[in-house]
């Protein structure tokens, strides 16, 4: 891995610029619209970090991306996806050819799930699978390839990585069966890495470690990462700018430290102050602040803004007749809500 | 936190261990050691978590204390009543003095029955000659506090969401009005936004009932904002325990100043040194020698290989099972500042 | 609490019919299973009235038509070798090997059901032996058991229908064993559990409604099987005997007049084949159904 430049520049052309997506799913009560016109860019060398919750549509949005979503059967995938190649070209990931998105996936984009014993094949030795991608993207003899396994094994921090490249997925733990689909996909040294829930299923402590090796390896490739995930703690811990979600569309964008410093939108305040943190601690309990309700039913909508219904800043019919454009509260910060300026200006609610 | 009454619950040197079967004839040597040796007590009103990872033998602890399991050795006093080898009919009359809130509330409704009846279900075994009219209200008193419409027991589990099915377990446990509560990890399965409101409305409860609640969850800053006191499990054992306020200011146990350090704070403006401890958990199959943390602790000596660190008391009310005590722990504020100072 | 909890359950009635809905859906959409169930709705139908409607008696001997052919008199399906009418034999055969296989089925699926139910409960020593006892029964060869029993036995509709329950309960038992098995690791049933709740109500209340819909497919295939064992044992002699009709020992005696008069087999015949194969689709349709699995596709 050669080191590259690791400052993430807000200049020069995005990796990825992703326009208008929209994924409907068709499903037994009609159309369901997953993810409603999202556009969002990724930068070269930065963590996008795209938070929400159940039903917000981040998932989808990570795999529409890899192109993983089966158009058939109803379901539709509209807008644009286009990446900036390695070799400078810019292609549109959902109109290039079938040959076209598998070369591109595993040696310009990968991804890594939340749960690494489902993804990894449990009859195949972590050493095939990682040396498997190799072999593919690059044909280059197995031999060589396995010895590639090993070094990278290295890299992603699985001690003794000689003896491990023939170990199978379940005689590892947790921990390090998610360094393990890590490496799998460095293997082709991707320029974009797309981290759906990478630790949600690891203890804090493991946590902590895999979060830790995905920085250093960011730092040494120069590669982005879109980063998906509930947790705020994570996302204030890895992310260089933040999307909100919530019901398949983007309601906040903006850097890291202005999103959680000065959140706009009432969604986003609300999470952040329903989340217990150390600081509250201390013995006195002090008051969590709790969204009220449930996160919509994606068959059941409300109409205009989707969280007017439990929101302390509801107005009646500016809420819920049309739905709010995303607005720049400032160039590098937007917000979709209809009443932003007076939540902004701490107009109480 | 000692109260001068009676403790609701005491457990005094709780073992459990799970036998490895290996074949229907050879009866296999070795043995999860989920739980070996963990002694707390807690006091009427309190809420005490119980911290730990997985492994940590915290949900069997849960399950132990109420005895849907049996222990292996020790002892458990419920209200002063010794029910470590009651049989299950002899436990009966103690059941409805002692409830379960569980982790998935998916799984812990049965999704053939309505609501009521689920909720009501505590009424028709314990208080058989009830009748149906105020068994009816008494649910519908029981949706209410949990703050659901009335009419929800028409319902059956699946057209509720995952929080509301979390008040739905909750009314179902309180509907005998125990004495104490034991809540797995009651809200580390819903979405973020819904955790809060199931987080508040069991503080709500335990305010309006005087309930004791044994909470055990993995998440520091979830349990540190419920309980009253906070004891740390690592690998079956007791590491730590001592009150909130002191657990967090003055942790005095290396592992739990590495758990302060791993939990992510939602604060992009610190950034902190973290302590990321190396290596995974080791199995409780076969737990190293000694101290079971000292694979993994930067502060570990060589004698920490040999003894058994017992829980000794270093403070008013705080244990601690370290051999250590030159340790300058940091808490995790001090954390932070450190580092947003270098 | 406060008002601002208190949410109305979202969606859930549409999601509720939807479920429902999906279910019957795939159901009415497994084409076999359709004509499995039309076929058995006109069979028991046929069989229940039809021979009043018919105007001879299966017993009436007419010795001045014998082997008449089908769709040429006024018996529509013809005459057998002492002349009585193949229609009216047909429906009250049916209706005895109908009857046999819903009674069989009834008593396999309730012994059955018990018996898993109390093996998967309570698991340990009596599960095990209670599961040995049933392996040791399936080892046995069905029909060998079912011959052995029907000569020592003096043959009726009740004694066939109990030796052939006798041969069909071990499958109902092992599926629900292995069913209330992992149901019994859930934790509704652990809840039910601490509540303090006897065994019967958390064998019977919690968790035997969750086993239903494998009981309802095997409790189907017992009917076909059911059907087709009776005709069987009746073919060989130690089932239903003569005069009385079934549609085994019709076919039995067939046999001799099978060049000279071929439907005399084959309608008895064709009428096994279809209970049976219907009887069969409709299981499978039902399994399909009822697994949500199934519509991850």
């Amino acid at each position: 891995m050669t080191p590259q430049p690791t400052t993430a520049s807000a200049d020069g052309p995005p990796l990825l610029e992703v326009r208008d997506l929209t994924v409907e799913f068709r499903g037994q009560t009609g159309k369901v619209a997953a993810v409603n016109g999202v556009s969002f860019d990724v930068r070269p060398g930065e963590t996008l970090a795209l938070v929400g919750e159940s039903g917000s549509g981040k998932s989808v949005t990570s795999l529409a991306i890899m192109r993983l979503i089966q158009r058939a059967g109803g379901n539709r995938v509209g807008g644009s996806i286009r990446l900036r190649r390695r070799s400078g070209d810019t292609v549109d990931l959902l109109a290039v050819s079938e040959d076209e998105i598998r070369e591109i996936r595993g040696t310009e984009i990968a991804m890594v799930f939340q749960e690494p014993m489902t993804s990894l094949n449990p009859v195949h030795t972590i050493g095939a699978q990682v040396a498997e991608g190799i072999v593919f993207h690059r044909r280059v003899s197995r031999k060589a390839a396995l010895a590639e396994a090993v070094e990278l094994l290295d890299l992603v921090g699985i001690p003794e990585p000689q003896r491990r490249i023939r170990n199978f997925p379940h005689q590892l733990s947790g921990g390090m069966r998610q360094r393990a689909m890590i490496a799998v996909a460095l293997a082709c040294k991707p320029n974009l890495l797309i981290a759906d829930e990478p630790t949600t299923a690891l203890d804090v402590t493991i946590q902590a470690q895999i979060l830790e090796l995905l920085q250093g390896l960011q730092r040494q490739t120069g590669m982005s990462i879109v980063f998906i995930t509930h947790n705020l703690g994570v996302v204030a811990e890895v992310a260089d700018r933040v999307l909100v979600m919530y019901a398949g569309r983007i309601v906040e964008e903006a850097g890291v430290v202005p999103l959680f410093g000065r959140p706009l939108m009432p969604y986003t305040q609300g999470l952040l102050r329903s989340v217990p943190r150390l600081d509250m601690m201390s013995g006195a309990h002090e008051e969590l602040e709790a969204i009220p309700g449930n996160v919509p039913d994606p068959t059941a909508m409300p109409a205009g803004c989707a969280f007017h219904p439990r929101c302390a800043h509801f107005r009646p019919s500016l809420c819920d007749t049309a739905v709010p454009g995303l607005e720049p509260a400032d160039p590098e910060h937007s917000v979709r809500c209809a009443r932003w300026r007076d939540v902004a200006a701490g107009v109480p609610a | 936190m000692s109260s001068q009454a009676q403790p609701v619950l005491e457990v005094d040197g709780l073992v459990k261990h799970f036998p490895i079967s290996s074949g229907l004839f050879s009866r296999s040597r070795d043995k999860v050691r989920a739980v070996d040796g963990v002694s707390f007590a807690v006091a009427k009103g309190e809420v005490l978590g119980l911290v730990g990872e997985s492994g940590s033998g915290k949900t069997t602890v849960g399950r132990t204390v109420l005895r849907l399991d049996t222990p292996t050795d020790g002892t458990i006093r419920f209200l002063g009543n010794d029910i470590t080898h009651l049989k299950r009919g002899q436990l009966r009359p103690f059941r409805r003095q002692m409830q379960l809130v569980f982790q998935d509330p998916f799984s812990s409704l049965n999704p053939r029955m309505r609501v009521d009846r689920i909720i009501g279900a505590p009424l028709a075994i314990h208080e058989p000659g009830m009748k149906a009219a105020e068994r009816a209200s008494r649910v519908e008193d029981a949706l209410a506090m949990v703050g659901l419409p009335r009419n929800s027991g028409e319902r059956f589990p699946h057209e509720f969401s995952g929080g509301q099915r979390q008040r739905i377990g909750i009314a179902r446990a309180l509907m005998l009005r125990p004495e104490l509560l034991v809540a797995d990890e009651p809200v580390s399965a819903l979405d973020v936004s819904i955790q809060a409101q199931v987080v508040k409305l069991l503080l709500d409860v335990r305010a309006q009932l005087g309930l004791t609640i044994l909470f055990i969850a993995h998440d520091l800053a979830v349990v540190g904002h419920v309980s009253d006191r906070v004891a740390v499990m690592y690998l079956g054992k007791l590491v730590e325990i001592a009150d909130t306020r002191t657990l967090f200011s003055d942790p005095r146990h290396p592992y739990t100043e590495a758990l302060f350090s791993a939990a992510p704070v939602p604060d992009p403006t610190i950034r902190r040194k973290r302590i990321v401890l190396a290596g995974d958990i080791p199995s409780p199959i076969n737990p190293p020698s000694g101290c079971a943390f000292r694979t993994r602790c930067r502060y570990a000596l060589p004698r920490c290989a040999q003894e058994v660190p017992p829980l000794r008391e270093v403070g008013k009310g705080h244990l601690k099972a370290c051999l250590r005590d030159d340790l300058d722990l940091v808490p995790w504020q001090s954390q932070a500042l450190t580092a947003a100072s270098a | 609490m406060t008002a601002d909890t208190a949410i109305a359950p979202h969606g859930g009635q549409t999601l509720r019919r939807s479920t429902r809905y999906r279910t019957l859906r795939r159901f009415t959409r497994h084409r076999l299973a359709m004509f499995g169930l039309v076929v058995i709705v006109l069979l028991v139908m046929a069989c229940a009235i039809g021979p009043s409607l018919v105007p001879f008696d299966q017993f009436q001997l007419n010795m001045r038509a014998r082997f008449r052919e089908p769709f040429a008199t006024v018996h529509i399906l013809g005459t057998d070798e002492l002349g009585r009418d193949l229609l009216a034999r047909l429906l009250m055969a049916g209706r005895i090997s109908l009857t046999i296989g819903f009674a069989a089925m009834v008593i396999a699926v309730t012994v059955g059901t018990i018996v898993g139910t109390i093996a998967g409960f309570y698991g340990g020593a009596i599960g095990s032996a209670l599961m040995r006892f049933v392996d040791a029964v399936l080892c046995f060869p069905t029909i060998f058991l079912l011959l052995t029993l029907a000569a020592l036995v003096s043959p009726s509709i009740l004694t066939i229908t109990l030796i052939i329950a006798l041969t069909a309960w071990m499958e109902v038992a092992r599926v629900v064993q292995g069913q209330i098995r992992a149901l019994r690791e859930r934790d509704f049933a652990v809840a039910a559990e601490a509540m303090g709740a006897p065994d019967r109500w958390i064998m019977f209340k919690e968790l035997l409604p969750n086993a239903v819909a494998p009981i309802v497919v095997a409790a189907t295939l017992i009917i076909a099987r059911g059907i087709l064992l009776e005709s069987y044992v009746s073919y060989l002699g130690y089932g239903i005997q003569p005069p009385v009709a079934s549609w085994g020992n019709m076919l039995e005696k067939a046999q001799q007049y099978l060049t000279t008069a071929p439907w005399l087999a084959l309608l008895p015949g064709l009428m096994i084949t279809l209970a049976v194969a219907s009887f069969n689709f409709l299981g499978d349709g039902l399994r399909d159904a009822l697994d949500p699995r199934s519509d991850l596709t």
